[in-house]
């Protein structure tokens, strides 16, 4: 089985895009399922039950999302291949900036969306910095030259990547992008021992623990204060 | 082909004078080069990654480097001008929806023409333009192939976001950006990398107000733009500042602008025009 993981903002694209992709796969034959990792709740499973795709969610609810994502990862790859899928795709929402669940080895697509603006790539980090493929969405609603120059924030930032424009609504670009996950030679039997692309954010703090209150006293464990700027 | 190594062990003053837009590339990284001039790019990278504690979060140097170096390559094949130059866009033939050989030999698109592209809905013009997009080469449910001056073309234009076969116009299409005219189209020139964009943005102006049924100035912001006046910008900027050879209208019937004004300036500027249509224009 092969394993896709799908990340990018909320709101970019990304159920749409694997929706059309997924599509386009069983034309050809494969056994796709999805998993959602999401933080307090969504409806897209509800969006692939209907296409008729396996399906399974995760919330991390008060947990951080990615975190909850590594946690659970291999979970869900065993799912996958007791449904004998040819591919899962992993579709989670990048919702800090400073994370990326990516995997080594493991198929990392960020999708992100014209509309955005072109200040947002810089922004994104990690995410679309190590991704492999780049998705930008939302073409059909911008001028050419927006599209242009997003585009080219986006190669700043990550000029290894391949770099695809699918329409998330009319699914143009995405029969495309099926043929790059089929090309894709990377079979997972497990994930256990492998690693991350990329350490996520030392968090431990009292807030992570519960407290509620503010004010230095009840900072305990890993605290970063601002530095302000005598002007 | 550039060695990461060796830029590696390069000072960055030598990097930004052989490769003077490298500047953009550092910032995007979140690198800040001031004061940096002398050290070797190593140096320099070892220096920021210490001087940032979350320094799991940071690329190690080599993986930095390798990074430049492809957009060293991107951009030195984006400044060469000529490659570029599409003068024929073929397309052989694959199979209909019914799966039947297409009845066609070849059909050769030139630089400078405008082809309609009619037919009823469903009847494949956005899979017919997503070929050419794709640059099809029997891969795609068509089975079609495309070719490019004459012979199958390279990979590259379908991945690189700087080396875009196909620029697309349609109604649909808005500004976003909160932007000046002149703003905007500096922008834009400076997204590729155009050593003189005065003159460009002066063109790109006026012939836009040639299109528009009224005139705008350079200072009106590009979101308030009239829906004929946005087409007029957009199309200018397409026929002079866009680098894809190939122009895909959706549908521009109603836009507000003068239509074969329109056609005129983007053949003149020697791209293929590629036009989905009910209502064909006859020269
Ligand atoms: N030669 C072909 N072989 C196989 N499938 C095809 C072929 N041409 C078109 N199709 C498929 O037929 C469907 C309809 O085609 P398409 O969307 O391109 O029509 P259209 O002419 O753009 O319609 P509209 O005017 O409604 O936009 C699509 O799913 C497309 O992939
Ligand atoms: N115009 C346009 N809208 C899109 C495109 N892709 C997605 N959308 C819309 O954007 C919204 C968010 O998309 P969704 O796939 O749910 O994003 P996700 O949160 O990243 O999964 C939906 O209303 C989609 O219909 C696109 O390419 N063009
Ligand atoms: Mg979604
Ligand atoms: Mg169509």
């Amino acid at each position: 089985m092969k394993l896709v993981t799908v990340c990018g903002p909320p709101s970019s694209g990304k159920t749409s895009v694997i929706l059309k992709t997924v599509d386009a796969l069983s034309g050809r034959g494969r056994k796709v399922g999805v998993v959602k990792f999401d933080c307090l709740s969504t409806e897209d499973d509800l969006l692939y039950e209907k296409a008729g795709i396996p399906v399974q969610k995760g919330l991390s609810g008060p947990l951080c999302p990615d975190h909850y994502f590594v946690s659970n990862v291999e979970e869900v790859v065993g799912w996958g291949k007791k449904n004998d899928f040819d591919l899962l795709i992993s579709e989670s929402a990048g919702l800090c900036n400073r994370c990326s669940p990516y995997i080594k080895d493991v198929m990392a697509i960020c999708v992100i969306d014209n509309l955005s603006g072109v200040g947002t790539p810089k922004k994104i980090g990690p995410m679309l910095k190590l991704a492999d493929i780049v998705v930008i969405t939302k073409g059909d609603i911008v001028s050419q030259a927006e599209r242009e120059v997003f585009a080219s924030r986006v190669s700043l930032v990550n000029p290894a990547a391949m770099v695809l424009n699918v329409n998330g609504l009319t699914g143009q670009g995405a029969w495309e992008l099926s043929t790059l996950l089929d090309e894709d030679d990377r079979a997972v039997e497990t994930l256990i021992g492998r690693k991350l692309r990329f350490s996520m954010p030392a968090a431990l703090c009292s807030y992570c623990l519960g407290e509620t209150r503010i004010g230095e006293t009840y900072q305990l464990g890993n605290v970063r204060k601002i530095q302000i700027e005598e002007r | 082909m550039l060695v990461a190594r060796d830029l590696l062990e390069t000072r960055i003053e030598d990097l930004l004078s052989e490769y003077p837009f490298v500047g953009s590339f550092f910032d995007s990284q979140q690198l800040d080069l001031e004061g940096a001039g002398e050290m070797t790019l190593r140096a320099f990278l070892d220096k920021a990654n210490t001087a940032i504690d979350d320094d799991d979060a940071q690329l190690s140097p080599e993986e930095v480097a390798v990074r430049l170096s492809e957009h060293i390559e991107q951009m030195l094949s984006f400044l060469e001008d000529d490659r570029e130059r599409i003068r024929t866009l073929t397309l052989l033939p694959g199979t209909d929806k019914s799966g039947q050989p297409e009845g066609f030999e070849r059909i050769d698109f030139h630089a400078g023409q405008t082809v309609c592209i009619v037919g009823p809905t469903g009847s494949g013009k956005s899979r017919l333009l997503a070929d050419i997009e794709w640059v099809a080469q029997r891969d795609t449910p068509t089975r079609r192939a495309v070719w490019l001056n004459g012979e199958a073309p390279s990979r590259q234009w379908r991945f690189s976001p700087t080396h875009k076969l196909v620029a697309q116009l349609s109604q649909n299409m808005n500004f976003v950006m909160d932007l000046s005219v002149e703003e905007f189209l500096r922008m834009h020139a400076e997204s590729r990398v155009v050593a003189d964009p005065e003159p460009l943005i002066a063109r790109i102006h006026e012939e836009a107000n040639r299109l528009a049924g009224e005139s705008f100035d350079k200072d009106t912001p590009i979101t308030s733009l009239s829906g004929g006046q946005s087409r007029a910008l957009m199309i200018a900027d397409t026929a002079i500042l866009s680098r894809s050879p190939i122009v895909l209208i959706d549908e521009i019937e109603n836009a507000g602008i003068d239509r074969k004004k329109a056609l005129e300036l983007l053949v003149s500027e020697e791209k293929i025009v590629l036009m989905a249509t009910h209502d064909p224009v006859r020269p």
